[in-house]
């Protein structure tokens, strides 16, 4: 026996399977099919948690994912915060606790694995109660491809809790019929425990499906592109709202009547029914036919359904209409309710009487699910009869149906199911018929008369323990502070009081709180409205919604043919984009510092190489290759002759420095663009914009080619010797291969383009392979160097050596506010072109001004260390009041071998007329002096670029 | 997530197309005929209405073809078909 209010037989529990599990500290057993909740009411633990505002004890108040309250963690099998223990599926071994209101994030990394699966369908049916399933075969069987997405582990929805027949038989027979039939068919895939999270533009749906501690993947989530969506998600019943209704015992009619049928759980032994709702009557019915002595249904409204009153007479159970639950006794559980007389028009109450019990169910309603569709921008009216918001209007391809629409009969929901999926099916163009729907229970619609509040009898501190939010603690009273303080919007008052903002968003307390608000004041209902529904239906892990994409597979990583080179070499790595770019190569007992020192004394007094195959590549063909060129860069293209380079500078139309590289005119109509590594996909991007869209005569085919070449840099006095040793076919004297021209060679028998290209300002050669040789290449490069000491160098060399002969980074030294002529390139800005991308913003009034910021170099006062990156400038010694005027930034910094002193780059305002002025770099809390320099600190006559 | 409708490709997600603002801003034919507000508006300023827009997209992970869509900014409803190229109007 798994407990003292587990009844003998019944339920679809399987009772050959006990599962043993923990809660808080307790060894207790279930059965497999229970949950959490389920077991523990079976054992007559109804305190599961704790407020999370006052710490008052906290049952469990519904049977699914609506639940406020029995929020639980869970330590084993893996650690998960913040479940609600009426969704959670007991398993052998788990292990839980109750949770003050707050979870914990478990300091354990997460070794199980999640999945993302991208599926394509015609109809995609939410939920598998009575109505999706009807939907489903309707859809099925006209040929659509469907899929079934339910939460629960079984399908039958509110037919798993209901106890009721179809066509004279158990409902679940009929369910497991339709279940069959849907597996059966190819074009269907059902995906039971699994939960559509969010409905997005154009029936974009996701879902996570949990597959259990087992499975390969726990969870995987589902991305749902669908022509067709049925939303049959059923409705949640609504609390009541009087004093101290959140004491454990507290539960909603229906949730005590799927623990009856479901799990064969008595959740009490003596019941006090409280209700304003036909719906109530049922689950006062069974209880009592299930041993259950129901003490009174209270019933708020003047008359009881004769329908229902008849059958309570029957079976001796006491209806007392006009009657309201004013409060409840107990601690950790109900011990009793409080009644009195009600009249709902003038909310008068009579004397109080008191009636024990340790159950005390509560309906105040329904309220259909209509989140999802609220979600997909379908718009909710408050309907008056149905005394809840209803999906209104339409959304093209969206069927709302069954309980989702507001509809409460088994039959009902059966047929506006079929309904939908016949729609739906037709919609697509194909012929569907509804199957005859199976015959129910002869029942009447219930009806119901919302009732948001019971007076509060305390005069004392009315509303204080009338519980509106159970997740959020929050009160009538809180809601009377919010309009009292003058609000209005009910999105405001959620704020306000974080009513729907627990981690139940608010289910079962959304439009109650919309009635007490209009209630106070005064206005009507359908004009206070509900807050906006906003995915994700129920909480998603991060780890679901990251799937595979995490650690290395979080984002693409790129790395060069000479990669593997690096990391022998124990090179550590910097980032560029998506690229792994060696930093700088430590010998051992070096730290960073020594290394590029180091590495910068090699290339200027011997010979370095360097790995700059990121750098981005573009192919530029055809006949008007060079009038496009002559537009896109601000210095003239088309005069290049072949095998020659050129430097260009490209902008944006505002005149702002974008990118910057090489030229290599390698054909006819043929070139070569290098662009910077970081900026290769945004250049090709641009270049097409403007092909595609502005000059469309222009017969021109771009082709990135980043990784078809690598590239190697050879820098130094002795880089010719090296190349000496290992190429061939080149006739390497200055004369034959002057600065900035290209040959083509052999280098370790592999066809290489060599070029005269040089970034440090050194004699230095880039010699391009095709990628699949890199590495070939640059170690026969490097046995070459051998003699002379080659010393390969990092991207943190390459950025000292550029930036001591002044050449800037473009998003380094540049931020997207710096024209070429406040980089001091004026020079590489045509005067002779017509037009080209920029030209026309250069004369513009901004750009003209003297105090633009402008490049120019830094050198701090003797016995100062580097300044970090980013350090202000101000003019004067002593700070004056703020606001301080700042003069600029440090945009580059670093300690130089060549110079034997810091120096940086930095972005100045009227800085070339200030060079020789010493101002200060706001380092920490201290001033420290810098002399402005010309930004050329090292060979400004470019003696040694030929060697 | 939108389903955009490329000339070329299909129907693709909007994952897949990179957004590029107003469309039918045109680039003054003779820029230095402009006056420095003309630029700038040319430049700096687009409509941002409440409804149905014109606007550039280019299909970046697909045919990487820039094309113009009709979509409303508030529901992201997506209006096919034929429409009369609008010239833009921008107040300077």
């Amino acid at each position: 026996m798994s407990g003292p209010f587990r009844l003998a037989e019944g339920g679809r529990i399987d009772r050959d399977r006990p599962v043993a599990f923990r809660f808080d500290g307790r060894d207790l057993q279930g059965f497999a099919g229970d949950t959490l909740a389920s077991a523990l009411l079976a054992q007559g633990v109804h305190q599961v948690a704790t407020g999370i505002r006052y710490g008052r004890p906290r049952g469990v108040l519904s049977a699914g994912a609506e639940e406020p309250n029995a929020l639980v963690q869970i330590e084993k099998p893996f650690p998960e915060p913040m479940l609600t223990a009426t969704t959670v599926e007991l398993r052998d071994g788990l292990e839980a606790s109750g949770l003050p209101g707050q979870g914990r994030l478990s300091p354990d990394p997460d070794p199980a694995r999640y999945d993302a699966v991208h599926e394509h369908c015609d109809v995609l049916v939410v939920g598998a109660g009575p109505a999706g399933l009807s939907a489903a075969l309707a859809a099925a069987r006209s040929g659509a491809r469907v899929v079934v997405a339910d939460a629960d582990t079984e399908f039958g929805g509110g037919l798993l809790g209901s106890g009721e027949l179809l066509d004279h038989a158990p409902a679940m027979e009929w369910v497991e019929r339709a279940r069959a039939e849907l597996a059966r068919r190819a074009e269907v895939r059902l995906l039971p425990r699994t939960t559509v999270t969010g409905h997005y533009d154009a029936n974009y749906l996701v879902a996570v499906e949990d597959r259990g501690p087992d499975a390969f993947t726990r969870q995987r989530t589902w991305h749902i592109r669908a022509h067709e969506v049925v939303l049959a998600t059923g409705a949640h019943e609504r609390p009541l709202v009087f004093a101290d209704n959140d004491r454990p015992g507290t539960m909603l009619a229906g949730a005590a009547r799927t623990y009856l049928h479901r799990y064969a759980v008595l959740p009490g032994r003596r019941a006090v029914v409280f209700t304003t709702d036909d719906g109530a009557y049922p689950a006062a019915l069974d209880l009592s036919g299930a041993g259950v002595e129901i003490a009174a249904v209270v019933d708020a409204r003047p008359e009881a359904p004769p329908f229902w009153a008849k059958r309570c007479a029957e079976q001796g159970i006491p209806v007392r209409t006009g009657h309201a639950v004013v409060g409840t006794d107990g601690g950790e559980r109900v011990t009793g309710a409080r009644l009195a007389a009600f009249d709902p028009d003038t909310g008068a109450l009579g004397p109080e009487e008191h009636h024990d019990c340790d159950l005390l169910l509560v309906s105040g309603g329904w309220n259909p699910a209509v989140h999802l569709y609220s979600q997909a921008r379908g718009p909710l009216a408050y309907d008056e009869a149905a005394g809840a918001f209803l999906p209104s209007g339409s959304v093209p391809g969206v069927h709302p149906a069954g309980a989702a629409a507001g509809l409460r009969t088994t039959a009902q929901c059966l047929s506006s199911g079929a309904v939908a999926g016949v729609q739906a099916a037709s919609r697509l163009g194909l012929e569907a018929t509804a199957a005859p729907r199976p015959e129910t229970d002869p029942h009447p619609v219930p009806k119901g008369r919302p009732l948001w509040r019971v007076p509060d009898p305390d005069p004392e501190a009315p509303g204080r323990r009338q519980f509106v939010d159970l997740a959020r603690d929050a009160t009538v009273a809180d809601v009377g502070k919010a309009v009292g303080a003058g609000l209005t919007s009910v999105e405001h008052i959620k704020r306000f009081t974080t009513i729907g903002t627990g981690h139940d968003q608010g289910r079962t307390s959304g439009t109650v709180s919309s009635g007490i608000i209009a209630g106070l004041l005064g206005a009507d209902l359908s004009e206070v409205g509900t807050t906006t529904f906003r995915a994700p239906y129920s909480p998603v892990s991060f780890a679901a919604l990251a799937g595979r994409e995490r650690g290395d597979l979080y984002d693409p990583i790129r790395v060069t043919a000479m990669h593997d080179w690096h990391v022998a070499q124990g090179a550590p790595f910097e980032n560029v984009g998506q690229w792994k770019r060696p930093w700088y190569y430590p010998q051992p007992g070096e730290d960073m510092e020594a290394a590029v020192l180091r590495e910068c004394r090699a290339v200027r007094t011997g010979v370095g190489m360097q790995d700059v195959s990121t750098l981005g590549k573009i192919d530029v063909q055809g006949p008007d290759a060079a009038a496009f060129l002559d537009l896109v860069y601000t210095n003239m293209m088309s005069t290049l002759k072949l095998g020659r380079i050129r430097y260009g500078l490209m902008c944006t139309a505002d005149g702002m420095v974008f990118d910057d590289g090489t030229v290599m005119r390698t054909g006819e109509n043929r070139y070569l663009l290098s662009t910077t590594s970081g900026g290769a996909a945004g250049v090709l991007e641009h270049l097409e914009d403007w092909l595609q869209t502005e000059w469309t005569h222009l017969r021109v085919h771009l082709t990135s080619v980043t990784e078809q070449w690598a590239t190697i840099a050879l820098a130094g006095p002795r880089s010719r010797e090296v190349l000496e040793r290992a190429c061939t076919g080149i006739d390497l004297d200055n004369a034959d291969f002057p600065f900035m021209s290209w040959r083509n060679g052999t280098i370790a028998g592999r066809r290489a383009r060599v070029c005269r290209i040089s970034f440090s300002g050194e004699l230095a050669f880039e010699i391009n392979v095709p990628w699949w040789h890199g590495r070939q290449v640059w170690e026969a490069l490097y046995a070459a160097g051998e003699p002379f000491g080659i010393t390969p160098y990092g991207t943190e060399t390459m950025h000292v050596l550029r930036a001591e002969k002044g050449f800037p980074i473009v998003g380094q030294d540049t931020d997207g506010t710096v024209t070429p002529q406040d980089l001091g390139m004026g020079w590489a800005v045509s005067k002779k072109k017509a037009d080209f991308v920029g030209a026309r913003s250069f004369s513009r009034p901004d750009n003209v001004r003297t105090d633009r910021k402008q490049l120019v170099g830094l050198i701090p006062a003797a016995g100062e260390g580097v300044l970090p990156e980013g350090t202000q400038i101000v003019e004067a010694r002593v700070l004056p009041e703020p606001p301080v005027p700042m003069l600029g930034h440090v945009t580059s910094s670093y300690r130089s071998a060549a110079l034997g002193t810091p120096f940086a780059l930095a972005l100045v305002k009227g800085g070339r007329d200030r060079i020789g002025q010493t101002v200060y770099g706001h380092v920490g809390d201290r001033l420290v002096p810098v002399e402005i320099t010309d930004p050329v600190f090292y060979d400004k006559e470019g003696a040694r670029r030929d060697g | 997530m939108m389903l955009i409708p490329c000339p070329w490709c299909g129907p693709r997600n909007e994952t897949e197309f990179h957004y590029g603002g107003q469309a039918g801003v045109a680039c003054p034919k003779d820029p230095y005929a402009a006056s420095d507000a003309e630029w700038a508006a040319f430049l700096f300023f687009r409509d941002n209405p409440k409804g149905v827009f014109t606007e550039r997209w280019m299909h970046r992970s697909g045919c990487r073809r820039w094309f113009d869509l009709r979509r409303d900014t508030a529901t992201n409803e997506i209006h096919t078909g034929a429409h009369e190229d609008q010239e833009r109007t921008v107040a300077v």
